[in-house]
C-alpha cells in the first residue's frame, strides 16, 4: 500500500466479519442454514458451523452440488448461506445458480470469499476477478461488495432480511475500517464518505480505502472530491450517481475486478441513461494477475490511490 | 378436473384431496389405462406444439403413473405447497410432457391447458419451471441438477421433523453429468433414507446409444458403492415399478436407487428404440397412427 497521510485503523478481514454475523443471525433465526465446500475455515462459515452443527453442512469439494442442495433447502423455506472461494462457487456453480437460484428467485445467499487479487500468493486460480460480472448477470440477484467489517456485518443481516438471491463478496486480507459501526446500511444505497464538487470517486471493497487516500491527496492540492462507497453493484444507486454527475461533473470508478462487467460497467450503464458525464476507470483491465504479496500485486496491477489520482486527472481534463 | 377417458375409480381419485393417496391402489389394469391416457396426452401435446421430446417422455410413463396414480406419492393437488407432501423432482426435464399430463389428470391444472405446451404465455414451459406451474418442484432441463435439489428437500425434512419422501427421476444419459455423482456421494454418506433416485434407463441420449457414447456400466454397482440400496426393475411393468417405489418409500436407513429398464418411445411402434424421436414431434399423420395404437 502507498504511504498514507490518512491513518485508517486496520480492521478484521471481511470474511471474518461474515462468520461473526452469520453466528449472530443463527442465534435469532432458526431458518438460517449454512453450507460450505471444504473451505469453512477460510470463509469463516465455521464460526457458525461449530455453534450450530445441525444447521451446518460441510459438503466437501462439490460446489455445483452445494448450490443444488441450497436450492432444495430454500424451496422448503430455509435461508441457506453457502460459501466457498468466489472463484469456485461462481464459476463451478454458475449453471446451478442460474437454474436453482436466479430463475426460481429462491432465497439463497452466496458468500464468495477471497475476492480479487489481494488474496496474494495463491495466484490466479484462486483469485476471483470476474465474480461480480457473473453474479450481476443473474436476473434478480443483489450483488454486494462490502468494504470493511462493519458494512459486512450489516450486509449479512440485510441479506437474511432480503427475500431473494444475494451475492456477497468477501475479502481475505484485513481491511481498513472506513465506516462507523452505526453507519446506516441498505442494499442499493451508496454511502457518501466525503464530499467535494470537483469530481466523484465511486469505489467498493478494498478500493474504498484507496479512494479515501486519493481524496486526501487531491484535497492537499486544493481539489475537493466526493467519495461514494458503492457497496451494492446491483441494484446500483442510480440517484446517487446522477447527483454525483450533476454536482461534480466527472467520475472515477475503482474496483478490484476485471474491467468488463463490474462496478465500472454498472456505473456507466446507469449514467448513460441519467446524467452522462466523463468516467475513468481503475480496475484490472482485461487480464489475470499472478502470485505475489498482496500489496505488491495491488501496486503492480494498479489498484492504488496513485492510480485513482491519475484517473481523476484524466477525468478532470475531460470536464 | 376429470377426464372421460379414465375409469371410474380413477375419476374418483381425481376428485379426492390426495392426502389419502396411500389408501388402496387401483388395479394394474386400471393403471395401464391411465398409462395409455398419459401417452395419448404426451403425443397430442407435442404434436400440437410441433416441438418436444416424445422418446424420453414415453419411456417414463409407467414410473410417473405408479407415483401419481398408484398410491405412492402423498400429495394434494389442491394444495401444491402442502409442507408434508412427498416431492417428485423431474431431473430429466426434457421429459416434462409426461409430468404435465399426470399433473393435469390429477387436477393440478386443467387438462385443456395441456394443449398450450411450449406456447407464449403458457404455464407449461418446454422444460419444468418451479413457481409458475402447480406441482413442479424444481426448474430443470440443464441435466444433472435434480438429485442435489432432492438432497436439499430431504435435509429440510430432517431439520423440520417432517416425514415426506423425495423422489428424483433421472435419465441414464444424464448420469454422465459429474454433479449426479457429487450428489450420489453426499446422499450416500448422509444416509438419506428419505431420498429415492429413479433412473429411466432407456439406453439412449440425444446423439445415440449411451453404451456407445460414454457407458455407465456397471450402473447398479456404482450406486451401490456410493452407499445406496439399488433395485432393478422392468420400467414398464406397473406392478414391479409400484413395488419398487413402495419399498423405497418405506422407512430406510440408506437412499434408494431404482434402475428402471425402459424402452425409449415405449408404446408407439415406430418410436420404440428409434432415437429420431428423442426430440422430434410426430407429424399429424404419425400422431393419428400412434393414437390408433394407444386405444383402450
Amino acid at each position: 500500500m502507498p504511504s498514507t497521510k490518512l491513518s485508517l485503523p486496520m480492521g478484521r478481514a471481511t470474511r471474518e466479519a461474515y462468520g461473526d454475523a452469520l453466528l449472530e443471525l443463527g442465534k435469532s433465526n432458526p431458518a438460517i442454514v449454512a453450507i460450505d465446500a471444504d473451505l469453512a475455515k477460510s470463509t469463516f462459515s465455521w464460526t457458525f458451523g461449530k455453534q450450530f452443527p445441525e444447521r451446518f453442512h460441510n459438503i466437501g469439494i462439490q460446489e455445483a452440488n452445494m448450490v443444488g442442495v441450497a436450492s432444495g433447502l430454500a424451496a422448503c423455506g430455509k435461508i441457506p448461506f453457502i460459501s466457498s472461494f468466489a472463484a469456485f462457487v461462481l464459476c463451478k456453480g454458475f449453471d446451478q445458480l442460474r437454474m436453482g437460484a436466479a430463475y426460481p428467485h429462491l432465497n439463497i445467499k452466496v458468500a464468495g470469499s477471497h475476492g480479487g487479487i489481494s488474496i496474494g500468493e495463491d495466484g490466479v486460480s484462486q483469485q476471483s476477478v470476474e465474480d461480480i460480472a457473473l453474479a450481476c448477470a443473474l436476473p434478480g440477484f443483489v450483488v454486494c461488495v462490502p468494504a470493511d467489517e462493519h458494512t459486512m456485518r450489516r450486509a449479512v443481516h440485510a441479506a437474511a432480511a432480503h427475500r431473494g438471491p444475494v451475492y456477497l463478496r468477501l475479502g481475505r486480507p484485513k481491511a481498513p475500517i472506513v465506516h462507523d459501526p452505526s453507519t446506516p446500511f441498505a442494499f442499493g444505497q451508496a454511502i457518501r464518505l466525503r464530499d467535494g464538487d470537483a469530481l466523484t470517486i465511486v469505489a467498493n471493497g478494498l478500493l474504498v480505502a484507496a479512494a479515501l487516500q486519493a481524496a486526501e491527496d487531491l484535497a492537499g492540492r486544493g481539489v475537493e472530491v466526493r467519495v461514494l462507497d458503492m457497496h451494492t453493484v446491483k441494484p446500483i444507486d442510480d440517484d446517487a450517481l446522477a447527483r454525483a454527475a450533476r454536482e461534480t461533473g466527472a467520475l472515477v470508478v475503482a474496483e478490484e475486478h476485471l474491467h468488463h462487467g463490474g462496478l465500472g460497467s454498472a456505473v456507466s450503464t446507469s449514467l448513460a441513461t441519467t446524467v452522462p458525464a466523463p468516467v475513468e476507470f481503475v480496475d484490472l483491465g482485461d487480464t489475470y494477475a499472478e502470485s505475489g504479496k498482496p500489496n505488491d500485486l495491488m501496486i503492480k496491477y494498479g489498484l492504488t490511490a496513485e492510480r485513482i489520482i491519475a484517473a481523476a486527472e484524466r477525468a478532470l481534463a475531460r470536464k | 378436473m376429470t377426464s372421460p377417458r379414465l375409469p371410474a375409480i380413477i375419476q374418483d381419485a381425481l376428485t379426492e384431496t390426495g392426502m389419502t393417496a396411500l389408501s388402496p391402489a387401483p388395479t394394474i389394469d386400471e393403471l395401464e389405462q391411465v398409462a395409455r391416457s398419459l401417452r395419448r396426452h404426451i403425443l397430442r401435446m407435442i404434436a400440437a406444439a410441433n416441438s418436444g421430446h416424445p422418446g424420453g417422455s414415453l419411456s417414463a410413463v409407467e414410473i410417473v403413473t405408479a407415483l401419481y396414480f398408484g398410491g405412492i406419492l402423498r400429495h394434494d393437488p389442491k394444495h401444491p405447497d402442502w409442507p408434508d407432501r412427498d416431492r417428485f423432482i423431474l431431473s430429466k426435464g426434457h421429459g416434462v410432457p409426461v409430468l404435465y399430463a399426470a399433473l393435469a389428470e390429477r387436477g393440478y391444472f386443467p387438462v385443456a391447458e395441456l394443449s398450450t405446451l411450449r406456447q407464449v404465455d403458457s404455464r407449461l414451459q418446454g422444460h419444468p419451471v418451479q413457481g409458475i406451474t402447480p406441482g413442479i418442484e424444481a426448474s430443470t432441463g440443464s441435466l444433472g441438477q435434480g438429485l442435489s435439489i432432492g438432497i436439499g428437500h430431504a435435509l429440510a425434512a430432517q431439520l423440520d421433523g417432517r416425514g415426506y419422501h423425495t423422489f428424483v427421476l433421472l435419465g441414464d444419459g444424464e448420469c454422465q453429468e459429474g454433479q449426479v455423482w457429487e450428489a450420489a456421494m453426499t446422499a450416500g454418506n448422509y444416509r438419506l433414507g428419505s431420498l429415492t433416485a429413479i433412473v429411466d434407463s432407456n439406453r439412449f441420449q440425444l446423439d445415440g446409444a449411451v453404451e456407445d457414447i460414454n457407458s455407465l456400466a456397471p450402473l447398479a454397482e456404482k450406486f451401490t458403492s456410493f452407499g445406496w440400496d439399488v433395485a432393478e426393475v422392468d420400467g414398464h411393468e406397473l406392478g414391479a415399478v409400484s413395488d419398487a417405489l413402495r419399498s423405497a418409500r418405506a422407512d430406510r436407513e440408506r437412499p434408494s436407487c431404482i434402475i428402471a429398464h425402459t424402452v425409449k418411445g415405449k408404446g408407439v411402434s415406430f418410436m420404440e428404440n428409434n432415437n429420431e424421436f428423442h426430440g422430434k414431434a410426430p407429424t399429424p399423420e404419425q400422431l393419428q397412427i400412434a393414437l390408433g395404437e394407444l386405444n383402450d
